[in-house]
């Protein structure tokens, strides 16, 4: 579904991917992990052609899109539901009228069956009182929710993830985290996530890829990432207290 | 690698940012101006009417003041000189010649640059750090279109607008101080201005105005879009398009003059 095949891209004096190749299957919650700086961000930008790689290849269901015109990028893109870091919502819109934004863009759907289609993704999302509401007005974690409401709007084939939960409480973290979980199980959604979040990563991911300075160190299901012999893995699941041992031994979903 | 050499891939560096910059800013123009079609279609009729109301509304009370004070200042000045000469009856021509050439253009273009221009910056520009010009652009909405030619229009149509009432308070407040401080009647001063200021300065003034309004929509948009850094290049962004701006407005005014009249 999407595939990397030997991406490299240099910013200012450092290479961010160095010959970088994974792909990614159909239905997968994809999570990419490591440090600040490692790559994540810029892997996930070239997957929506937010960014050129300098060589390599990224292809999405078998086309290239690195040099796709405006139309094909255009149809590439509406498989796709991005939530960005910051959520990214137009702050002079209330939560409505952001998640109606794509509707009313791209589809000649009348009023009331886009707002009745909002209204049912802003209930998905426990959002039902929120519609009203500008995004200063609303908490992190609704704004995040309100975000993941507007990338799913279009019901696209794949949702990108940016750090869904920085800057959340565990609590909101975990509820974003279900909710990733259950895009996948009710929509069917492949899913890619972006994340320092270990604890996060191994409960919704079907794979894990560590990427450190440029390139990928690990690319295995939970069960294979929690033992993984490479040492700076071995330091990352060390550094959020995660060992062998304990309730992650028991991890299966693949 | 010698300094000489490093000097010259700076500047040469430099001066390929520069033409990169430029390229851009055109590009983002002519896309813009391609989509004015749409400027008043279902999905930009609201955000166009925004930024007319924006630009044509909101800035009315300081333009009033400076177009006002404008007059004054140019009529008192001329007016003292040409009291040594007992000619203080021309400065009904001497405002209005000034004002509808030069002076009402040039002080709209200024103030709308200071506010609306680096209101534009500082709103695309938080835009583009926070993300939001990228959610655009994976949504697949062009943000040419959804921002920039809205206030393309509102800066084009408003900036003509403005220009006509800026000309007419500075014309005014040139009566009133012919009137109260000089003893050249209102009628006499306005007989004055309406004898000398010919269509040509109005269509001359009109067009530098509507000129100003590209200039000023293509900067500040432009310097929003290439915000980094954060809210430190928020403040970045928005002072350089307000002194990018001026620079510009006064460079093409001067070549439209030029154009014109010699």
């Amino acid at each position: 579904m999407i595939r990397f095949d030997k991406v490299t891209k240099v910013l200012g004096r450092k290479t961010v991917l160095d010959n970088v190749s994974f792909e990614v299957g159909e239905g997968e919650t994809f999570v990419i992990v490591g440090l600040s700086g490692a790559g994540k961000s810029v892997t996930l930008k070239h997957m929506i052609r937010l960014m050129l790689p300098d060589s390599g290849t990224v292809s999405i269901d078998g086309e290239a899109i690195n040099l796709l015109g405006r139309g094909a990028l255009r149809e590439v893109r509406s498989k796709f539901g991005v939530l960005f870091q910051s959520a990214a919502l137009l702050q002079w819109m209330n939560v409505r009228d952001n998640v109606a934004l794509p509707l009313r863009e791209h589809t000649k759907m009348p009023e009331e069956e886009i707002i009745s289609r909002v209204n049912e993704k802003l209930e998905l999302l426990s959002l039902d009182d929120a519609g009203d509401k500008f995004p200063s007005d609303i908490s992190g974690g609704m704004q995040k929710r309100a975000g993941l409401a507007r990338a799913i709007i279009m019901d696209p084939k794949i949702v990108l993830y940016d750090e869904p939960t920085s800057g959340l409480d565990p609590v909101t973290s975990r509820r974003i985290d279900d909710l990733i979980v259950n895009m996948r199980k009710r929509l069917g959604i492949t899913s890619v996530v972006v994340t320092h979040d270990l604890h996060s990563a191994l409960a919704i991911g079907s794979r894990i890829m560590m990427l450190h300075q440029g390139q990928i160190v690990e690319n295995a299901p939970p069960a294979g990432f929690i033992k993984s012999k490479n040492e700076t893995v071995q330091s990352f699941l060390e550094s959020q207290y995660i060992t062998k041992k304990g309730k992650w031994e028991e991890l299966s979903h693949e | 690698m010698s300094y000489p050499v490093r000097s010259a891939e700076r500047v040469g560096g430099q001066v390929i940012q520069l033409l990169h910059n430029t390229g851009h800013a055109m590009f983002m123009l002519l896309e813009a101006t391609w989509f004015i079609q749409f400027a008043f279609g279902k999905r930009s009729r609201h955000e166009t009417v925004t930024q007319l109301f924006v630009t044509g509304i909101k800035s009315l009370a300081v333009i009033s003041v400076v177009a006002m004070f404008t007059g004054m200042i140019l009529a008192l000045q001329t007016g003292l000189e040409l009291r040594r000469y007992g000619q203080e009856v021309y400065i009904g021509s001497a405002v209005a010649v000034s004002m509808i050439r030069e002076m009402g253009p040039f002080m709209t273009g200024l103030i709308i640059a200071a506010s609306v221009g680096s209101a534009i910056a500082a709103q695309l520009g938080t835009m583009t750090v926070s993300e939001e010009i990228a959610a655009l652009e994976v949504m697949s909405i062009n943000p040419n279109r959804f921002l920039v030619m809205p206030r393309l229009v509102a800066l084009t149509l408003m900036m003509p607008v403005l220009t006509v009432y800026t000309n007419i308070l500075g014309i005014m407040g040139g009566a009133i101080v012919g009137a109260t401080q000089l003893g050249v009647s209102v009628t006499s001063y306005m007989n004055n201005a309406t004898e000398f200021a010919t269509n040509k300065d109005l269509y001359v003034g009109l067009f530098k105005a509507f000129i100003f309004g590209i200039i000023i929509t293509t900067v500040s948009c432009h310097q929003g879009f290439m915000t980094r850094e954060g809210a430190v290049g928020v403040g970045k962004a928005t002072r350089r398009s307000v002194i990018i701006s001026f620079l510009v407005i006064l460079v093409v005014g001067y070549m439209v003059t030029r154009m014109f009249y010699i």
